[in-house]
């Protein structure tokens, strides 16, 4: 019973959470793909009795992705249950339809269910059902968007991710956990000091950070389902930039305790640091190859800041960047194909994609402040913090870019977005 | 039967998921917050957690611990981490100073202009920093009373996208705790 009432009384809190959070973030897909699947959304039968438009959400995550168009105007009538006439649809210009209903269950809790018909094969693709709370409508929407998805270009779908990132507001800093389309943000951590470089750990359970709550930068690492955190690189001066390795044992850090900065890897559970090498100058910003075999990182050994590669022992660096002479804030693609990264270009800032086994690299933006680049865990989508119209925003990207997507604040700084991984299902 | 079990591995994590992010409480077990003055004191989530305020203690007339801004800061050209021959007598000052006083500890705060990425200036302002303290070494001064930190880009002196603002935010303060 007291139980019972804890979980109400939580959801209460969570219910004025999400009421009260700002409507912080607008899709704004513009630009065109080319190769797009149509598809057809009908309108959930029910929904208007619910706070959230399940096929809006649906449709708008297929079209942020790239890879779908929603064709057909709000069409209605339709359920899970409906056989509709495919072949009325296929004259629409739909190859894909999805119909579904939303229902008040007697507990309260509200099921959505859905079905994906393939329009051109006239196939049933099957749909799934969720029972769920007012809270959690948006995310039962972002599930159905993952398998119609899935289905359909044969990858994992991101829609039920999380973006964290942080604000700053007068002079409040904030860390923000958000759905992957920005909606529903809910607030982490808030300080008076500023937060910079969340990074998620590979199960989606913690995010560290570096905060300068202490009057010097500090890596903690905050447990999101309890809250609670730790320290994890409290060394006599900087410490900062913390990345962790695939396995989610140990991290990597840039320390100057020794002098100068320098990347240590540290336990996860904490103890002494390693120091993975030895440079003269800058080496900053480390991240883990997918395998977990080498590390990426920023250094200025050669006179200007450039990324470079070198095996997990420390040996063997070697560069990677060859354009331009500042080129920092490397991300890897979770599928080991692409690095993103921010180059100055004529005094602009500017996010470019190398194709890594190639070399090839293509700057994917028209704006000139771009920053902290980082990978969907489907490495289909790249988001990234820039500013459009003297406003500062978050940004999705298509990895050629031309499917963008705003998620933008409506008031104070937003920066340092960092794209979670898929969360164990 | 199958389809049934997935739907219900479904909604179990969908029911799960409302409380897989806290709200704002975050209880603060660990952060050792130290704060020179009373005014930078930081309130760490709504738990209201206050960092210690600790005042310089009063050291009379010339006491550097108390001296302005102006006295405690060390700028430097774009790019650059050389202190340049105008600082010298500043960073002496503060030298036979710190000496005087061998309890005291001092932070050297380095910062950068508004140029760049977030991690990258926190390097570079290190880099400043630490050029600091290599001249407070050399002058004498121990390096257990010395720690140089970085704020990176995150703390300019003043607001601005102009070359007046990023000469003033292009900097290493001395502060005595």
């Amino acid at each position: 019973m007291i139980k019972r009432l804890l979980v109400s009384i939580f959801a209460g809190i969570l219910l004025t959470l999400c009421s009260s959070s700002w409507a912080q973030f607008r899709v704004e897909v513009a630009g065109v793909g080319m190769t797009q699947i149509p598809i057809t959304i009908a309108s959930f039968r029910g929904q208007e009795q619910v706070s959230q438009k399940i096929s809006d959400i649906i449709q708008a995550d297929l079209e942020r992705s790239g890879q779908f168009r929603g064709v057909g105007a709000a069409l209605r009538g339709l359920d899970e249950l409906t056989r509709p006439d495919l072949s009325v649809m296929r004259q629409s210009g739909a190859d894909a339809l999805v119909s579904g209903s939303v229902t008040k269950l007697a507990d309260g809790r509200i099921d959505v269910r859905f079905r994906l018909w393939d329009v051109v094969k006239e196939q049933d693709l099957g749909g799934q059902s969720f029972a769920v709370g007012s809270a959690d409508l948006r995310l039962a929407a972002h599930r159905a968007a993952d398998y119609v998805y899935e289905k359909l270009t044969g990858d994992k779908g991101v829609f039920s991710t999380r973006i964290a990132y942080v604000t700053k507001a007068g002079s409040r800093y904030q860390l923000w956990v958000a759905d992957a389309d920005g909606e529903n943000p809910q607030s982490a951590l808030s300080s008076a000091e500023p937060i910079i470089s969340p990074a998620w750990s590979p199960d989606g359970n913690q995010l560290a950070y570096v905060s300068f709550e202490s009057r010097k930068p500090v890596v903690y690492a905050h447990n999101i389902s309890s809250g609670k955190r730790r320290l994890v690189a409290n060394f006599k001066g900087s410490n900062s930039a913390p990345a962790w390795s695939p396995d989610g044992n140990s991290l990597a850090v840039t320390l100057s305790r020794d002098g100068g900065s320098q990347l240590f890897i540290l336990s996860a559970a904490g103890g002494e640091p390693r120091r993975l090498m030895q440079s003269g100058g800058i080496d900053t910003e480390p991240v883990f190859s997918p395998d977990g075999k080498s590390i990426y990182f920023v250094s200025d050994r050669g006179g200007s800041p450039q990324i470079y590669k070198a095996s997990i022992s420390g040996a063997g660096a070697e560069r990677v960047t060859f354009n331009g002479n500042y080129n920092i804030s490397p991300a890897i693609s979770p599928d080991g194909r692409w690095m993103a990264y921010i180059s100055r270009v004529s005094g602009a800032f500017k996010l470019q994609v190398m194709e890594l086994a190639t070399g090839n690299v293509r700057s994917i933006t028209d704006t000139t402040a771009d920053e902290s680049p980082s990978f969907a865990p489907n490495s289909k989508l790249v988001v990234y913090a820039t500013q459009q119209q003297g406003r500062d925003a978050l940004m999705t990207s298509t990895l050629d870019g031309k499917v963008k997507a705003r998620l933008s604040g409506q008031s104070g700084d937003v920066r340092e977005p960092d794209w979670s991984p898929f969360f164990k299902q | 039967m199958k389809r049934f079990f997935v739907i219900s591995c479904v909604v179990a994590m969908l029911a799960g998921c409302g409380s897989a992010v806290p709200l704002n409480d975050v209880p603060v077990t660990d952060a050792s917050a130290k704060s020179v003055s009373g005014t930078d004191a930081a309130g760490i989530g709504s738990t209201g957690v206050q960092a210690g305020g600790a005042a310089g203690s009063d050291l009379g007339a010339g006491g550097l611990a108390s001296a302005s801004a102006a006295q405690r800061t060390v700028y430097f050209d774009y790019d650059s981490y050389v202190i340049k021959p105008e600082f010298q007598s500043l960073i002496a000052n503060h030298a036979r100073f710190i000496k005087s006083q061998g309890a005291r500890k001092v932070s050297i705060e380095g910062h950068t202009d508004e140029s760049g990425g977030r991690e990258y200036n926190l390097a570079l302002g290190q880099k400043r920093a630490d050029a600091v303290r290599s001249a407070l070494s050399i002058l004498g001064v121990s390096s257990s009373q010395m720690e140089s930190v970085s704020f990176g880009k995150e703390k300019p002196a003043v607001q601005g996208s102009d070359e007046a603002a990023y000469a003033k935010n292009r900097r290493a303060e001395i502060r005595y705790q």
